[in-house]
């Protein structure tokens, strides 16, 4: 089956190509990084965590978010998914994927990475974390290959997966959870030591996984001749819908609490990250901007999404897709991790920018976790479509 | 493929992976090696070692007098350079890099839980010594996947340089910022060819880059009999000692002045205490 | 026996032996100088013997890491000739009388290829000249 994702026509060759070019960019940038130490990024002391572990924060929500797929159909019998349960599981694993290498380019010293699991430490969040992580990663491996396989042989799926389907969707949620964990446990950090933060990456994971995945499935509808039907696009524009709602009536808790509460510790972070915070005669304020358009555009996007529904209008569809996606990748990835920075435990504000090669390496990992969902679909996408002819 | 053909790879590739693997399991069960020695052996100690002190073991701690440091001018950098240089600590002359394990701070960022409402300006330019506090409670070693950061028998909230991956979790774990990451190498040169590491200790190793340090109570001084090197160089400013010994001296001045510590209501359990 | 490709296979069988076996036949079979790590001047007698050293020094220096770095337990080491060592440390211990890690360690070190990471972090002592 895997011989279906070396074929394709020049569209794909060429968008796999150019996916490979950004993922040399990213192992030439990440070499260095092992040659300099990670000094070569743009974290200091004081922001000791940056893009890397941000994209990851995000990325576990985006993988958690197929189990909007998976749960409806497997556990409701939601016909309309049928089709399309292998989308979620497949985007899942080019997710996990990506957050693990993220892991690993965010490691001082990588090649004691075992360490983790050569010395168990149950008191640790990022035991657990990797755990969940490996564990669902081999969950939407399974799962996939072998739905898929079956599909591709003409059979129903054999008895013995579906305790892993099963499984798979309570560990969804264990992600998530786990990686909230890492955050909202630390006494240090008043701005993650809340406990809505694990329903709130809950509702901003499954509001950002399937909008990436409606975006996927629309440009599939342009570009093949895959379509998940009207009903499945319906029903997920509800899901995403709602999610989006809840992350952002979460937000809303977030900043009453905050700001009625009056307390410095939960204030000072929404300062800096929505108004800005001025700390010894200097205005700190380097992530304003994208803060409140992080906020605009994920208020915009709801009505738009559906919106887009009763106008049956695709290409409203995926504007809003998109805006909400950027918004949450922006909430999450930017706001969240390094808010918890600033101030620091001594009140001190020192901002983060990004290295050109931090960057570069960030690109290369979004680049191999956009090459293996590629890879997968094209083999999801040419089965189905040979299935059904 | 037909059947046939496939339940012999099967066996085959099952019968593979048995073969490798039981005479290793088999041999490290036996020898008993794999687990009595090396890295896993102590595995039972460190998880020992790795949670928060047992209520009846050693505890040192520290008792800053920071009168004495205010009227000492210049005794706050004595302290800092006598650690500083016998660790090997680097300096790499910016705030990004820059690794610390004792330093001077401001009344308000180092509690800054309390009030600097009307504060009376004197407090606000005594220099506070600050360093890792010894939690007894400790949230980086509840972070650290590895233990490599746990809590030995004396109370210390040690630091395996061996085993730290470099996840930087206890860094946003420690609520008071006692903890330095080595962004780079620090036997590197700076541009103009200085070391990092002005005059290297020879009797003390430095750490590589990709690793967290952080004070470690001179344990290796300890053992020697001999105290922390800030304590040796504070002139008496600070005092030593072991808070759970009922006779000791830092008992006895922790009994006899008023001292505050560092954001309380964390429940951390500090074991530094401060002598405003 | 009639095989398919037999012309493609045959070179390309003869040339992965031929890189294969590389290094035996590039040296002409001889296998390089055997180390010679330099002994001690000032002690005659190891911790432990110098058969057991040579198999499992790796294992013993892991041993007392984890002693001295997380169970504090830096007591003296005694070995089997009645000589005592006070310190399990490399730098303060070992080094004291292997004093040259070019001419110690580094020979058999260099010859099996392995790099162990100790002078990343612990100091070499000066070499005297």
């Amino acid at each position: 089956m895997l011989e279906k994702g070396l074929k394709g026509s020049n569209l794909y060759k060429g968008w796999m190509a150019f996916l490979l070019c950004l993922i040399g960019v990213g192992v030439l940038s990440y070499s260095q990084q092992y040659q300099y130490g990670l000094g070569y990024t743009g974290m200091s002391r004081d922001v000791s965590w940056g893009l890397y572990i941000s994209q990851f924060t995000f990325l576990v929500g985006v993988a958690a978010g197929g189990l909007m797929l998976v749960l409806p159909y497997y556990l409701h019998n939601y016909k309309a998914f049928g089709r399309i349960t292998i989308l979620g599981e497949f985007m899942a694993i080019g997710a996990v994927a990506m957050c693990l290498l993220f892991i690993m380019a965010d490691l001082g010293q990588p090649i004691r990475a075992l360490n983790v699991m050569l010395h168990p430490t149950p008191n640790s969040m990022l035991f657990y974390d990797m755990i969940v992580l490996n564990g669902y990663l081999f969950l939407n491996v399974l799962c996939g290959w072998v739905v898929l396989h079956s599909h591709y042989k003409g059979v129903k799926y054999p008895k013995w997966i579906k305790p892993f389907i099963y499984l798979s969707i309570p560990w969804a949620v264990s992600i998530h959870t786990v990686t909230a964990f890492l955050y909202c446990g630390l006494p240090g950090r008043h701005f993650w030591l809340t406990a809505i933060l694990a329903p709130r990456f809950l509702a901003s994971a499954f509001a950002a996984g399937p909008a990436l995945l409606m975006i996927i499935a629309m440009i599939l509808k342009r570009t093949t001749k895959f379509d998940i039907g009207r009903e499945a696009q319906d029903k997920l524009v509800t899901i995403i819908g709602y999610a989006a709602i809840l992350n952002f009536f979460f937000v809303g808790c977030e900043l009453f609490v905050a700001y009625y509460s009056n307390l410095p510790g939960h204030m000072h972070t929404l300062d800096y990250l929505f108004f800005g915070l001025e700390h010894d005669g200097h205005m700190y304020n380097n992530l304003v901007p994208f803060m409140r358009f992080s906020m605009g555009a994920g208020l915009i996007a709801i009505p738009l999404l559906f919106a887009s529904r009763s106008k049956k209008s695709d290409g409203m569809l995926v504007l809003a897709c998109a805006l909400l996606f950027v918004s949450l990748w922006i909430d999450k990835g930017l706001g969240l991790v390094l808010g918890g920075f600033v101030p620091n435990p001594l009140e001190y504000v020192t901002e983060y920018y990004p290295s050109l090669g931090e960057i570069a390496i960030t690109v290369g990992v979004w680049a191999t976790g956009f090459f293996v969902m590629s890879l997968l679909y094209k083999i999801a996408i040419t089965v189905t479509l040979e299935h059904e002819a | 493929m037909d059947s046939k053909r496939r339940k012999f790879l099967k066996i085959a590739g099952i019968s593979a992976i048995a073969g490798i693997a039981a005479p290793s399991a088999f041999n490290s069960l036996l020898k008993g090696e794999a687990f009595a020695s090396g890295g896993h052996g102590h595995q039972a100690e460190s998880h020992g070692g790795g949670h928060e002190a047992a209520p009846t073991g050693k505890q040192y701690g520290l008792v800053v007098n920071v009168k004495a440091f205010a009227d000492q001018p210049g005794l706050g950098e004595k302290c800092i350079h006598a650690c500083h240089s016998i660790h090997n600590v680097p300096d790499y002359g910016n705030k990004k890099d820059e690794i610390k394990w004792i330093w001077i701070e401001k009344y308000e960022n180092a509690f800054p839980e309390h009030s600097h409402y009307k504060r009376n300006e004197e407090l606000h330019k005594m220099p506070i010594m600050t360093m890792c506090n010894h939690c007894a409670s400790p949230p980086c070693v509840r972070a650290c996947p590895t233990q490599a950061t746990f809590k030995n028998q004396d109370g210390i909230v040690m630091m395996d340089y061996h085993r730290c991956i470099g996840c930087r979790f206890c860094m946003a774990a420690c609520p008071y910022g006692a903890r330095s990451f080595n962004w780079r190498s620090p036997r590197g040169v700076d541009e103009l060819g200085k070391p990092f590491i002005k005059r290297r200790n020879p009797d003390y190793p430095t750490r590589m880059r990709g690793v967290v340090e952080k004070c470690t109570l001179c344990n290796e001084r300890l053992v020697h009999g001999l105290q922390p090197a800030c304590v040796e160089a504070s002139n008496g400013a600070m005092i030593f000692g072991d808070l759970n010994e009922p006779g000791s001296e830092i008992n006895k001045v922790l009994k006899e002045n008023f001292t505050i510590q560092r954001k309380p209501s964390l429940g951390t359990k500090p074991s530094v205490f401060y002598i405003i | 026996m009639p095989m398919y490709d037999m012309n493609k296979i045959l070179p390309g069988l003869i040339v992965f032996v031929g890189l294969v076996t590389f290094p035996i036949w590039y040296n002409g079979g001889n296998a390089g100088a055997v180390p010679k790590p330099e002994k001690p001047a000032n002690a005659k007698e190891c911790i432990r013997p110098t058969a057991e050293m040579r198999t499992s020094h790796m294992v013993l220096l892991n041993q007392f890491r984890d002693e001295v770095v997380r169970e504090g337990k830096r007591g003296a080491i005694k070995e089997a000739g009645g000589v005592t060592y006070d310190d399990k440390s490399l730098m303060l211990g070992c080094m004291k009388c292997h004093t040259s890690a070019k001419k110690f360690c580094d020979e058999c070190h260099n010859y099996a290829a392995v790099k162990p990471y100790c002078w990343d972090c612990h100091l070499q002592p000066k070499e005297t000249n």
